[in-house]
């Protein structure tokens, strides 16, 4: 029968089926970090139980960790502890573990492709929901919570039922300006904050085959934004080409070896998904989020839109209480929105080629006065290549925060934050109330709005630069 | 984990969709390297800010039954929103949808999590707006809701009723097959990465 990408990698790590239960899946990879996994340990702990594969098992630190200074210890007592605690439990189960001060630490989705342990077909999950950003790899990928996390380190597998299939096609070029990360947001808008549940979306089209590695897994990344369990891109010669060399890929006769078994990883023609949406690359736009749901999006040449066009009640209501939140006004050009903090990071747009790209609109110019900028390589490695590209320099000049790698802004659980009332352009993944600290505003965008963002003080995009 | 099969109690209508973890429990609760006590984070930002929030209202005090608007517990992992509901009392959440992951955090953790239809939903919002003190029986046995002359059936699978049910620890069922697990790594590629060389 014919099989769609999902079920093949699925299909392959079931470890036990029986009637009228869960399938027994095997996880290839397990990641983890201080914020969801000391329950787990202490699970473990309690039960006298160990960590079946370690040598499966992967961590860092990354949510709580500061970005400035230079490796003293973390000043928030609670966030010390906790991080201290995911020392203490991968040196007493056999964990191997980046932490700060490591030249491989990093945000977990930045590390795992960059070290090239994502590889194709393999099945990783993560105690955190955007580990959906690794099926750009072909890898079956999704978050979990913390009870599943410890059933994960006891038993190397997972109960789970099989995942809906949806396809996301997006076709045509993308006009020039517009990224990967315009691309999800109108995905997210044309679906819905719940539209993906309980699928797995497999990615497609010449868009996405175009596409760089690392515009794939910001695509990836906010699959779970749309509701869905997980997000995956067939794997093809730009999947391997990123790997060939990383330290974890396979190496001689190995590598000959992964590939062939690499490039049977394909939707089968026949293949019927459950679900299919198509989106036209050609008419998309840079775009920008309005509202407190990723799903409240549009495109930065439109308006803030009036609830009371929305023909539903859920989301007229929702979209009045988002409009409240954000102080924001029906018919405001987006254009017009003004900012106090950018923040370009991130496992969404966190890695070099974001950086790159944010370091090219500012290059020769300013961020505007009364804005703040911080810029966040989402790894150490991410940084160190920045710096040796002279990026840092162009940021420094431009007048915007040269940090040290971290989720940072993105959730506030470390020192950077917004402060009440205060409002960004965010390339992060969440414009929840509150997500980037209490009373915080969020506009999620590109890093070329971003940066663009930045110089003017309103949401802007580069073209919109003299 | 703690065994449900049926449970009474009055109910908190929360008239708002997309209902994310971070407004379930915001990122700062999430520091905690323990498994209880997180009660004071549930919904913390919209009982600080909003006066008459649900939970801010003393008529819905004690209530153990969260109604809410569809796609509630969107977003983040965070198994700590389940805790904080648990920790604050509630024992069920009824709701058109749910985020997948806190569905199946809750599941896991024995907070039972009741999809119902939307009109369902709204008649019981209208119910508990209307008289507070009325009360819910959501029994897992039969699969039912029922609160006066509402009467409905909800789905859930066979397995995860009879785990709840008996309160069974999912890693404990699956250390029964610990010799299927040895038997799929034995015929696993050994080209796939491990973490401890390179």
């Amino acid at each position: 029968m014919a099989r769609t990408l999902a079920a093949k990698i699925w299909q392959e790590h079931v470890v036990r089926q029986a009637s009228g239960e869960p399938d027994l899946l095997y996880v290839d990879l397990h990641l983890v970090h201080e914020v969801t996994s000391p329950q787990a340990f202490e699970g473990l702990r309690l039960a006298g139980r160990t960590v079946r594969r370690p040598d499966l098992t992967i961590a860092t630190e990354d949510h709580n960790v500061p970005t400035t200074g230079a490796g003293e210890p973390i000043a928030d007592l609670v966030s010390r502890t906790q991080v201290e605690t995911l020392r203490r439990n991968c040196e007493e189960f056999g964990v191997p573990l980046y932490p700060m001060g490591d030249a491989a630490q990093g945000i977990v989705h930045v590390i795992g492709p960059q070290l090239g342990l994502t590889q194709p077909g393999m099945t990783i999950v993560c105690g955190d929901s955007h580990t959906s950003t690794h099926g750009a790899l072909g890898a079956l990928a999704f978050g979990i919570g913390t009870s599943q996390v410890e059933h994960v380190l006891a038993t190397q597998t997972l109960p789970m039922d099989p995942f809906k299939t949806m396809a996301v096609t997006v076709r045509g070029q993308l006009p020039d300006g517009v990224t990967a990360k315009d691309v999800i947001l109108a995905v997210i808008a044309t679906i819905g904050t719940g539209g993906g549940q309980g699928h797995v979306i497999e990615y497609r089209g010449d868009a996405i085959e175009a596409m760089s590695m690392e515009s794939r897994l910001t695509v990836c990344n906010m699959s779970i934004e749309a509701g869905a369990r997980a997000g995956l891109v067939a794997p093809d010669e730009t999947t391997f080409g990123y790997l060939k060399g990383r330290p974890f890929a396979p190496s001689g006769d190995d590598w000959e070896i992964a590939l062939a078994s690499w490039r049977e990883l394909r939707t089968d023609d026949d293949a019927v998904f459950d679900k299919e949406v198509e989106i036209d690359a050609t008419r998309l736009e840079p775009f920008v989020t309005w509202g407190t749901n990723p799903g409240q999006g549009a495109p930065l040449g439109g308006e803030v839109p009036d609830p009371a066009s929305f023909d539903d009640d859920g989301r007229r209501t929702a979209a009045e209480k988002a409009l409240a939140y954000m102080d924001l006004r029906p018919g405001t050009p987006l254009r017009a929105v003004t900012v106090d903090t950018v923040f370009l990071g991130s496992c969404t747009n966190g890695r070099i080629e974001d950086l790159r790209a944010a370091a090219g609109v500012l290059a020769g110019r300013r961020v505007a006065g009364g804005v703040r900028m911080l810029v966040v390589p989402g790894s150490m490695q991410v940084k160190e290549q920045a710096e040796l590209e002279g990026l840092d320099a162009v940021f420094t000049a431009a007048g915007a925060q040269w940090r040290s790698a971290g989720c940072s802004m993105c959730l506030g659980m470390n020192p950077d934050q917004l402060g009440p009332g205060e409002r960004s352009a965010s390339t992060s993944n969440r414009n929840f109330e509150g997500r980037q600290g209490p009373g915080g505003r969020t506009h999620l965008v590109s890093p070329q709005v971003a940066a663009a963002t930045a110089v003017v003080g309103r949401l802007a995009a580069p073209a919109d630069l003299s | 984990m703690e065994k449900f099969t049926n449970h009474t109690g009055r109910v908190a209508p929360l008239r708002n969709s997309d209902v994310d973890t971070d407004q379930i429990i915001p990122a700062s609760y999430l520091k905690r390297v323990t498994r209880t006590g997180f009660e004071d984070g549930l919904f913390a930002a919209w009982r600080k800010a909003v006066p008459d929030f649900v939970l801010n209202r003393p008529e819905y005090e004690g209530a153990t039954i969260l109604v809410a608007g569809r796609d509630f517990g969107t977003g983040s992992s965070r198994e700590h929103a389940v805790w904080a509901l648990r920790d604050y009392g509630f024992r069920v959440v009824i709701s058109p949808r749910f985020g997948d992951i806190f569905r199946g955090n809750s599941l896991t953790a024995g907070l039972l999590t009741v999809v119902a239809d939307a009109d369902v939903v709204e008649r019981l919002f209208a119910r508990a707006e209307a008289d507070p003190a009325s009360e819910v029986t959501v029994d897992l046995g039969k699969r039912t809701i029922e609160a006066g002359d509402i009467h409905a059936a909800f789905e859930l699978d066979d397995y995860t009723r009879w785990r709840l049910m008996e309160g069974l620890d999912d890693i404990g069922l699956t250390l029964r097959h610990a010799e299927d697990i040895t038997g799929f790594e034995v015929q696993r590629p050994s080209w796939r990465p491990v973490t401890t060389s390179r």
